[in-house]
């Protein structure tokens, strides 16, 4: 852990680096002028209703959709014109449950692997696959596996180039209660480990959980950005039932309502 | 997790190699996945247009010396070359836009030059294994002279890779599979068919032969039926540069349009 550590640390830049993004689809401003930094080592919540823009970030990070204005870094590696760089030092799990029909899930994390032209990489693809129980479904074909599996194997598809920056867009949707925690514990030893992660989820109580730091999208704005345990406190004050102990929730529904702010 | 998984994350590769072999790998498996469709069928298609041409029109002969069914095979595999060297690129970026399956290889640190040499040269190998095949099964009609093989490569390659390259144009500007078939068929297709492949220009009236002349395909079917023959309707040295330059023309086209990441990164 502790040459992750360094290696990252030495880097003397933040894991991610958002600086005055904007983005617009005709009319709809997806992003309005956002800046964050995110440092190395966090386990980090990006939250906010559907629409907020937080896919379209995620995207713009990764290279899959370019900013109006505004640069993002990974590790001080612009995601535009140094991508190699950026690119080789994240992964992503993308929302949409996609793969490719042709192949089996050792050929399918092969491939990702030689992508970022990383050969004789067998030994990390089988501990991956070992991790996340896909050892069993290495030799089928994507099409015959279940959603959840394919969900996993999209989890092994960000990990198979060791990124220390991962990002989660919404990875636990439609996957049942055994799945979820044996990916947060995956993902939490990453973290414990050094790895960045950056998480997006509609599951509150798991970000509660996991997250030190949360930003909260709402129009395309942050709304909120502060650790979790300062939100609690700042924007927990209203209960939505009135009784109870805060949660995030509330938090969430307060800022959302713009009752707190 | 075991010790090994532990070790191997402390350890962020930073040697990394290039992409380029790994996608250009996938983009040969993912049709040799399925060879019976995309190798075997366009085979067969091109011995039934041999049979039925060669046997409808035997007795005619081309060039003064050439039995019809001769002049018709080198046409033939040039056309096979050039369909399925287009079909390569185009089926294979559309499938992986509509099912989103591309942004694997998006979030990848691939630069415009590796995704286009990686899926041209996929295309160039699929089109140049289904012209062999049509090529070797043809040989059973009477083996065609093969006077100048170099120039025979020369325009198989570019051939394939002017397809190739006008099938990535074709994948990325499509959003669904009936705009992809629409150049396919009104484009490609008419394009391939008035060619020359089954007839010489000189057969023509005069205003085809002219139009004719403005059909780059026409270039390479002659081209390369020189090969076999050592005759042409037009020079292979202006045929080359033609297609050559059609070939860097396209070629920049397709890299102008990877680069700005059109219709790929939004």
């Amino acid at each position: 852990m502790a040459s992750l550590h360094c290696w990252v640390c030495k880097s003397m830049h933040p894991a991610i680096s958002i600086k005055n993004i904007s983005k617009h689809y005709g009319a709809l401003q997806a992003l309005d002028d956002v800046s964050l930094a995110i440092e190395p080592g966090e386990f980090f919540g990006l939250l906010g209703p559907n629409g907020a823009g937080k896919t379209t970030l995620i995207s713009i990070l990764a290279g899959l959709v370019r900013s109006d204005k505004g640069h993002a870094a990974i590790l001080g590696a612009d995601v535009q014109a140094s991508f190699r760089n950026a690119r080789r030092m994240l992964g992503v799990v993308p929302q949409e449950l996609v793969f490719d029909p042709f192949f089996t899930v050792r050929e399918t994390l092969h491939f990702q692997s030689g992508y970022f032209g990383i050969r004789n990489n067998d030994a990390w693809i089988d501990e991956i696959m070992a991790h996340l129980d896909l050892t069993g479904k290495a030799d089928s074909n994507m099409r015959a596996l279940s959603g959840g599996m394919k969900r996993r194997v999209l989890v092994a598809q960000a990990l198979v180039h060791r990124p220390p920056v991962i990002i989660l867009d919404e990875p636990t949707a439609g996957v049942d209660v055994e799945l979820r925690q044996s990916l947060w514990q995956f993902i939490s030893r990453l973290n414990q480990d050094g790895h960045t992660i950056v998480l997006t989820t509609h599951y509150l109580e798991e970000a509660e959980a996991l997250c030190q730091r949360i930003a909260m999208l709402k129009q395309g704005k942050i709304v909120a950005l502060d650790t979790t345990a300062n939100l609690l406190t700042r924007y927990g004050s209203v209960k939505k039932d009135g009784e109870g102990k805060t949660d995030l929730e509330d938090v969430f529904v307060n800022i959302m309502s713009g009752s707190t702010l | 997790m075991s010790n090994t998984v532990n070790k191997a994350l402390n350890k962020p590769i930073l040697e990394y190699g290039s992409g380029f072999p790994t996608l250009l790998l996938k983009e040969v498996k993912r049709f040799y996945k399925v060879a019976f469709q995309t190798v075997a069928a366009p085979v067969l298609t091109a011995i039934l247009y041999l049979m039925i041409f060669g046997h409808v029109l035997d007795g005619k002969e081309v060039y003064g010396r050439l039995s019809y069914t001769a002049f018709l095979i080198p046409g033939l595999v040039m056309m096979s070359v050039l369909q399925n060297a287009f079909a390569n690129t185009s089926s294979s970026l559309i499938q992986s836009k509509v099912t989103g399956n591309l942004v694997f290889v998006l979030l990848a640190p691939l630069s415009h030059f590796e995704f286009y040499a990686a899926y041209i040269l996929a295309a160039v190998f699929r089109g140049i294994v289904v012209g062999l095949g049509v090529f070797l099964i043809t040989i059973w009609f009477g083996l065609p002279a093969l006077e100048h093989p170099l120039w025979i490569l020369a325009f198989a390659f570019l051939g394939a890779a002017i397809l190739g390259s006008l099938g990535l144009i074709a994948g990325i500007w499509a959003d669904k599979y009936d705009q992809l078939a629409a150049f396919q068929n009104f484009v490609i297709m008419p394009a391939t068919m008035l060619s020359g492949v089954f007839y010489s220009i000189h057969s023509l009236p005069p205003a085809w032969q002219v139009v004719s002349h403005f059909n780059p395909f026409f270039y390479m079917i002659d081209g390369f039926r020189y090969g076999f023959f050592g005759v042409s309707d037009v020079s292979p040295w202006s045929s080359l540069a033609i297609v050559l330059c059609f070939f860097i023309v396209v070629s920049a086209i397709t890299l102008r349009l990877l680069q700005k990441g059109y219709k790929l990164r939004h």
